[in-house]
């Protein structure tokens, strides 16, 4: 084994041709090509939205007509959901270091996640390619008949969105196999890291549901092409049939933006509470069971859709279940926390963070599911509120403390940690800042997707724009340490965090092509934390002091070279 | 240094570096096909409970304008179909017991059946374009033919049926020459001698795909042809 690091070969320094790179079958470096497109892609999002707020600053108008702004949320809505927060967590974090975390060479079919990326991106661009033929507006739900009205340009979002649902049910179905058939020997079930757990069940929404807005918009599509008066009222079709259609896919949709999180957040909070996870084997088939569940309550879309009083009071009941399993992850994450031994670093940050933020968006969910309550706040901006606090409170902070968990990993580099925790208060302040004006103005009546709004809300707003610009100056600090990193940041160790999973038992920093030498053999479960006397050389772990390697213990628990 | 198994008389050619053992290669590729399997019931789907949801609302309009379709036919390619998923069967088995030749004709015979299927599919469609017989705004059937008045079934919400009926059957159309296209791959690669007992995979998974095209066929032809 090589111990000059800088001079082994790795996955990033074996082949620099742009080729290797373009036609990888390296889940790793498909990771980060997944990530150099998704940051474009929410910047472009992010950059929509602050537009959306300086237009929303004062009522009336400021510095675009009604028609313009229709078409910037419609397409914030577009881009942030199909082309960043569904793939992002899964496609880059998931390719990155699950077969890594299962002591695997690569995913079952790496040609197929390269074809994933491909597809992934034609999708974008097609999507997008819409602006350029016509105007999409209306929101990214694009509700018949209204849709169906709109122009040839529904032809390019729907053509666009099918196929980037295609490269999400193949990553979807990737995953699940990965995960079945090539764990490393004695990694058992009990014995899998949460985050692969929740990847598998995201995996599992990936593959059943996705399938359905795939037929949605093609029905759409031949709706607008063709007029086959499924949807379209005028033709004899049914609109809230469209609805159904289309939420029986997009709820579905939202657990497979927040399990994921779920799983980085409890990588981070074993890691950094150098504690086990309480409630391992809950927390992790609380994942399948949100799976399950969220496929059964797509109907609280549609409490004022027309459906009926039963349907409405059957899906309430259910929508307050899912509320159970994902209260339990909650309360097992903050025990995990209890006797541990905290250290608060960036990634650590960023999990208390969503603590915090992914309580209030998911308490805001179960309000909503009281039948009365919804009537008056259905497209509110409450409802805004409400997913923008799981959406990015969840998903957005848990990600970007997965990004800064892994980046050492990743780049081999670590970036500036007084920066980091500047950025982490910067965006907690800056989004606080920019959604609870949002809660009391919905819940004070202000419509959601209007273009305009009565002066007396008029100060909230105007409050809500400038936590947006505080949120925005967080995110490009983030951007602005983590690229200096890649040039200046100090070299990182193999295990800067001390954590006990597997993709940290390399004694480089930076993984081979390959992942490992030899396949690794599983004796422990993934934050078995008390024995880290044992495992680890030194007692001085996760200060960003080093711990080169986990040895595995033998049967009688020594540690093995 | 840890020995890492390269020496190539032990690692077969059609085994992948990412895998450990053709077992292991071979269970992950009929899995990963199942769960694709999966996807594509889940598409067809929607379709299906487009129909069930519009068949509730009209059901007299949807069992008159099926009396438009021709049962005969779609009985034959029911048969044809059944037909090509036993030569694909077939197929696996010839693959299994290294009968490369037999493995080959059971191929072409699968791209026989299913050509067969998409000709038979050409005279119902064409039969009805020209009976003005569309999918969508275009509908506007006239008329006379085999003993049926075609004006007679132009009634609010036929062509809604019509729409799922060109819809459906469209769709799984597209899905039988996809997979003539991937059974002349295998041909060609039967033919070369890339399969064997040790490795028939592609011919394992094709199979698979071919029967559930097969199996989404059997639910259409009852639901839009006989009721």
């Amino acid at each position: 084994m090589s111990v000059a690091a800088s001079t082994s070969m790795n996955y990033l320094n074996h082949d620099h041709s742009i080729k290797s790179w373009l036609l990888t079958k390296d889940h790793k470096r498909i990771g980060i090509l997944y990530l150099v497109v998704i940051s474009l892609v929410f910047l472009a999002g992010g950059i929509l939205a602050l537009f959306i707020r300086v237009e929303q600053m004062a009522s009336g108008q400021d510095i675009m007509g009604p028609d313009a702004y229709n078409q910037l949320f419609t397409i914030h809505g577009v881009l942030m959901i199909f082309a960043f927060i569904i793939p992002a967590i899964p496609s880059i974090l998931g390719n990155f270091v699950l077969p890594m975390q299962i002591g695997a060479r690569d995913v079952a079919f790496p040609r197929i996640n390269l074809l994933s990326f491909y597809l992934y991106v034609a999708g974008a661009v097609i999507a997008l390619s819409a602006l350029l033929i016509g105007r999409i507006d209306g929101g990214w739900t694009f509700y018949a008949p209204y849709s169906i009205r709109v122009g040839d340009s529904i032809l390019f979002v729907t053509m666009g969105v099918f196929v980037m649902g295609f490269s999400s049910i193949l990553t979807g179905v990737n995953f699940i196999v990965t995960i079945h058939k090539m764990r490393a020997p004695g990694l058992t079930w009990n014995r899998l890291p949460l985050f692969v757990w929740s990847l598998y069940a995201t995996a599992i929404v990936q593959v059943l549901a996705t399938p359905v807005i795939g037929i949605t918009v093609l029905l759409l599509f031949l709706e607008r092409l063709l007029g086959i008066g499924i949807f379209d009222p005028a033709l004899g079709g049914d609109p809230v049939l469209f609805q159904h259609f289309f939420w029986f896919y997009s709820h579905p949709a939202v657990y497979v933006m927040i399990l994921p999180a779920f799983g980085i957040i409890s990588e981070l909070i074993g890691t950094f509470s150098r504690h086990r996870i309480f409630g391992y084997r809950f927390v992790a088939l609380s994942s399948i069971a949100i799976a399950f569940l969220g496929a059964l309550v797509w109907g609280h879309h549609m409490f004022v859709a027309g459906q009926s009083a039963l349907a409405s009071t059957v899906f309430s009941l259910l929508t307050f279940l899912i509320g159970i399993p994902t209260g339990v992850k909650i309360v097992n994450w903050v025990v995990t926390m209890y006797k541990g031994s905290i250290q608060l670093r960036t990634p650590m940050l960023y999990a208390l963070m969503f603590l915090f933020l992914f309580s209030i968006g998911g308490f805001t969910g179960i309000m909503l599911g009281v039948l009365p309550i919804d009537i008056h706040l259905h497209d509110t901006y409450f409802i805004v509120a409400h997913f923008h606090y799981v959406m990015v409170g969840g998903n957005v902070i848990a990600a970007i403390g997965g990004l800064h968990y892994w980046w050492p990993k990743i780049t081999g580099k670590m970036f500036n940690e007084t920066l980091g925790r500047i950025a982490a208060v910067l965006i907690f302040v800056g989004f606080n800042l920019t959604f609870i004006p949002q809660f009391i103005t919905g819940s004070r009546g202000m419509p959601r997707r209007y273009y305009d709004y009565p002066v007396e809300f008029e100060s909230l707003n105007l409050l809500s724009t400038y936590g947006s610009w505080v949120m925005a100056a967080g995110l490009f600090l983030i951007a602005g340490y983590l690229l200096h990193s890649l040039f200046k940041g100090k070299k990182a160790s193999a295990n800067p965090w001390g954590s006990l999973t597997l993709e940290w038992t390399h004694t480089n920093p930076l993984p081979d092509p390959h992942n490992f030498e030899q396949t690794p053999t599983v004796t422990r479960g993934p934050y078995d934390y008390h024995l880290a006397k044992e495992l680890f050389e030194n007692e001085s772990f996760g200060d960003g002091l080093e711990s080169d390697h986990v040895p595995e213990l033998d049967e009688k628990g020594q540690a093995k070279a | 240094m840890a020995e890492v198994s390269t020496v190539k008389a032990e690692r077969p050619e059609h085994l992948h570096h990412h895998f450990v053992s053709s077992e292991q290669q071979f269970d992950a590729a009929k899995m990963g096909m199942w769960l694709f399997l999966v996807t594509e019931i889940l598409l067809f789907s929607g379709m299906f409970v487009a129909y069930t949801v519009f068949r509730i609302w009209y059901p007299e309009v949807f069992s008159h304008s099926a009396e438009l379709l021709n049962w005969r036919l779609g009985g034959l390619n029911t048969i044809v179909l059944l037909a090509s998923s036993f030569t694909v069967a077939m197929g696996v088995h010839y693959a299994q017991t290294n009968e490369r030749k037999k493995l080959v004709r059971a191929l072409i015979l699968t791209i026989f059946f299913a050509s067969i299927f998409m000709v038979v599919k050409y005279f119902e469609y064409t039969g009805k374009f020209a009976h003005g017989v569309f999918p969508g705004i275009n509908f506007n059937p006239h008329g006379t033919a085999g003993g049926l008045d075609y004006a007679a079934y132009n009634i609010p919400f036929a062509a809604q049926f019509f729409s799922i009926y060109f819809v459906m059957t469209g769709i799984h159309g597209l899905h039988v020459l996809i997979g003539i296209g991937l059974f002349t791959w295998l041909v060609i690669r039967a033919n070369k001698g890339h399969f064997s007992s040790e490795y028939y995979t592609p011919v394992e998974i094709t199979g698979l795909y071919w029967h559930l095209v097969d199996i989404i066929w059997i639910f259409l032809f009852p639901l839009l042809y006989l009721i």
